[in-house]
């Protein structure tokens, strides 16, 4: 019996986009990653071409975390006073291709740091590692429209990713990295009229839309996760189906998003039917990471050292091409 | 019926004999075709047009029973590619592998306690994969009965051994356990078993392609319960393998309609949780794998869970005023939403609390709190509302309601339009047990 794989046809890809700038390309890393650009589904290599595999960033804060599950104690205490050290860290030990500086500290709630304080931490951290960056205010509308302009400025030729721009806030964000020639996260709220309008919005002031990387928003596992699952399930058919306005990679805070989980953080002995809490942990923040992989995920934003190494293999197994 | 009136049409005899109570055959179509008749209203219509008829009324995968008794697990009968369609209907079976040459009886009895609770809902690992790592039928027999004496959930019997597989099921045969599998060398003896014995059958191949083949001879030889293993064990060819078949089914092309199983392959523990989740996100309708931590699959059980949820309607409770343990006019008032995933966290942490309490569920048409705050749903009018709807005034001697964290800001609001005082708890319900700890004692 013959048969004949069943392929969509489809009338559009995903942007590609590639980030960090080597010293030729006018920055100073000595790697850059390129994500999008798909022309199928996810790892469906039968249907159509998946130029570029998603990738793994570790997340990053220029103050120590109060509120990170003490398992983390081992791997980052002694260096979560010291970003550039802790990125150090992320790279060379536990194999992040991307660092996530997340500038919780300019928060007015967290130390309300200054612009010149998040300058200074930028430029420790590009100084610290050879990576691409992913910037991430302290999600304060005024204190972030503050930063993006100083941070935009003190990254030029960076290629930075910078984030977060939200149909409430983003033309401030959107100025700056159009100055400064960075990409820039585009978030709503798992609404996917609102993820294109935001994408239209923003092309209007100009900003090349190719060089918007999507956040969907995203819930942990047990938490809402199936609701981001499906919008970008949804976003991504809707790209490759001729939908421009929505064909761009998608980000996601998994780590940030799974360690706040109850089921990642409670102890063996509250719960003696839910196993080991470190091992429960990753798994939550690796199951999350690994069906959003499924669903599009570009960029995959984690914690914890060992959730690194088990998506870094999802992701290469999933890249084999399949053909038929 | 997924056929057309039109369709139909050319099936029937054309003669208007008008004998099934309408006018014309084309009539008789139409109402067939909106399900308003039954097929043998009409006497005339030839026996390959019924076949066809039945084949396109069929669902286009079918429907799989593992088990007997009072533990049984339905594969199949899916009907979308994506589940924001419409859903996903039968849940991954999770099969726990464990070989011949261990101590089957004891991993048995520690599988049967895989129970695991949260939110509201009961989790269970369903089937146990005996495997013929032995290569002795007598082993497999002996271990499979030792299975059977501790589990009452699904057994699922591997060896390409058939005369391991008919001892097997001298003893099994009666608890419909998952026949695994027919291959190209046994291909005759495995499906005389499973037809002789009435046990679905696993169907693999060296290829999807050979697979489907052999399915479709199983199938006409009697094998009525067939479950598909394209014989890929690599992630990303099994991916492709598994939305093929999807894809195929529902397009009807013949040999792919039945439920589809993947092998885990990966050596790690942990690295086979992630592989499992690689494969039921993409339509696998059994999992074998070997891990088996608490740990571990705890979170592969969660995921399935959310997967198969019905994406148009969340699940909602009943909103109105909750007790929690033996409440008394001094206990405590915490007030959350509707939507079932946030009430059973909040109910589950002030049960742990260990002090009665009250919990308020605000009726936000099932959404979770900062989704009903940002919808206007859970404000501090709609919170007050409640308050009163629910006659908490009565109930208790104090005016204190407790709050999420996410909506602090709301405390004035809720104040000025209930006159009760607000206590801002936690972000995270997790952290009740300690603000009860200090707060309430
Ligand atoms: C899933 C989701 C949806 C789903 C809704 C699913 C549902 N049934 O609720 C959908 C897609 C429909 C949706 C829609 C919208 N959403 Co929404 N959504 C989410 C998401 C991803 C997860 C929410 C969730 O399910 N959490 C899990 C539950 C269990 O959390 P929870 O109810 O908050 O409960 C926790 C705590 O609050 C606490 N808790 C709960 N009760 C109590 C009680 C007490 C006493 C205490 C102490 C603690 C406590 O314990 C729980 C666990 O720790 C979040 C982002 C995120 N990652 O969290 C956005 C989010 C909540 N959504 C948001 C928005 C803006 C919207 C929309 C308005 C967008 C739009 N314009 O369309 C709409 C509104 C919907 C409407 N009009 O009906 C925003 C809210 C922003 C804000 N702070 O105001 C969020 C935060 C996303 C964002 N960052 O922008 N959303
Ligand atoms: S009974 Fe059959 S043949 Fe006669 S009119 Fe009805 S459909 Fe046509």
């Amino acid at each position: 019996m013959a048969f004949t794989p069943l392929k969509e046809k489809y009338r559009n890809k995903v942007a590609q986009i590639t980030l960090g700038a080597t010293a030729d390309q006018g920055g100073t890393r000595t790697s850059t990653v390129t994500i999008g650009g798909e022309q199928a589904l996810p790892f469906l290599h039968f249907e159509g071409e998946i130029p570029n595999k998603p990738v793994v960033a570790l997340e990053v804060w220029d103050i120590a975390p109060t509120e990170w599950n003490a398992c983390f104690e081992q791997y980052y205490g002694d260096v979560y006073s010291d970003p550039a050290a802790w990125a150090k860290k992320c790279v060379e030990e536990y194999g992040a291709e991307m660092i996530c500086l997340r500038l919780k500290g300019a928060d007015p709630d967290f130390g309300d740091k200054s612009p010149e304080d998040c300058v200074a931490t930028l430029k420790a951290v590009l100084g610290a590692v050879g990576v691409p960056l992913i910037v991430l205010g302290c999600g304060k509308y005024e204190k972030d429209n503050a930063i993006f302009p100083a941070i935009a400025e003190a990254g030029e030729g960076e290629n930075l990713l910078l984030g977060v721009g939200e149909q409430e806030n983003y033309k401030t964000l959107t100025a700056a990295a159009l100055g400064y020639k960075h990409a820039i996260i585009a978030q709503s709220p798992i609404d996917i009229n609102i993820a294109k309008q935001l994408n239209i919005l923003i092309g209007e002031m100009n900003f090349d839309t190719s060089r918007i990387v999507m956040d969907p928003t995203i819930a942990a596992l047990g938490y809402g996760i199936e609701y981001g699952y499906s919008i970008m399930q949804r976003a991504r058919f809707g790209a490759l189906t001729g939908d421009k306005a929505m064909a761009n990679p998608m980000i996601g805070n998994v780590g940030f998003e799974a360690w706040r989980a109850k089921e990642a953080n409670a102890s063996q002995d509250d719960f003696p039917t839910w196993g080991e809490q470190e091992a429960r942990g990753i798994m939550w923040e690796a199951t999350t990471a690994a069906s959003l992989i499924t669903a599009g995920l570009g960029i995959v934003v984690l914690r914890h050292p060992k959730t690194v190494e088990l998506v870094k293999k999802n992701i290469d197994d999933l890249m084999v091409p399949a053909t038929y | 019926m997924g056929l057309t009136g039109l369709q139909i049409f050319k099936l029937l005899p054309k003669t208007n004999c008008k004998e099934c109570g309408v006018a014309t055959c084309m009539a008789f179509a139409m109402a067939l075709a909106n399900a308003k008749a039954s097929l043998d209203q009409c006497p005339y219509v030839s026996d390959e047009a019924k076949e066809q008829l039945d084949a396109a009324a069929a669902p286009p995968i079918k429907k799989v029973t593992l088990g007997a008794g009072d533990f049984t697990r339905t594969m199949g009968d899916e009907t979308e590619l994506f589940r924001h369609d419409k859903k996903f209907f039968n849940e991954t079976v999770i099969a726990i592998m464990v070989e011949d040459t261990e101590d089957v009886a004891a991993k048995a009895e520690a599988f049967d306690k895989k129970v695991y609770e949260r939110v509201g809902l009961t989790f269970y690992t369903d089937a146990l994969a005996i495997v013929n790592a032995s290569g002795d039928a007598g082993k497999f027999k002996a271990a499979v009965e030792a299975a059977m004496g501790k589990t009452d959930r699904v057994l699922v019997l591997c060896s390409e051994d058939a005369d391991a597989m008919a001892a097997a099921l001298e003893v099994a045969a009666d608890r419909k356990p998952l026949i695994c599998s027919a291959t190209a060398d046994n291909f005759d003896k495995m499906v005389e078993l499973a037809s002789s014995k009435g046990c679905p059958l696993a169907v693999k191949g060296a290829n999807l392609e050979e697979t489907v083949e052999m399915a479709t001879k199983a199938f006409a030889a009697g094998a009525k319960e067939l479950v598909l293993d394209s014989g890929s064990r690599q992630v990303s060819q099994t991916v492709a393998d598994l939305t093929q078949i999807r894809r195929q089914a529902l397009k009807r092309t013949k040999g792919f309609g039945f439920p589809t199983m993947a092998v885990v392959t990966a050596e790690g523990d942990m690295d086979q949780i992630v592989e499992a989740v690689s494969y039921m996100s993409n339509y696998a309708g059994l999992i074998a794998l070997k891990a088996d931590d608490d740990a571990l699959l705890l979170p592969l059980l969660s995921w399935r869970q959310n997967l198969y949820t019905d994406p148009q309607k969340p699940i909602a409770v009943e909103p109105g005023l909750k007790e929690v343990g033996e409440v008394t006019p001094d206990s405590p008032v915490y007030t959350t939403t509707n939507f079932s995933l946030t009430y059973y966290i909040v109910e589950g942490e002030v049960e742990a609390s260990k002090m009665p309490s009250y919990i308020l569920a605000v009726d936000t048409d099932g959404i979770s709190v900062l989704t009903g705050f940002a919808a206007g749903k859970f404000t501090g009018e709609t919170i007050a509302a409640a308050i009163k709807e629910t006659g908490l005034e009565d109930k208790v001697n104090h005016k204190n309601i407790v709050i999420p964290g996410g909506v602090a800001v709301i405390s004035g609001k809720l104040e000025d339009a209930s006159g009760w005082k607000v206590l801002v708890g936690p972000r995270e319900a997790s952290g009740i047990h300690k603000f009860v700890r200090e707060n309430f004692k």
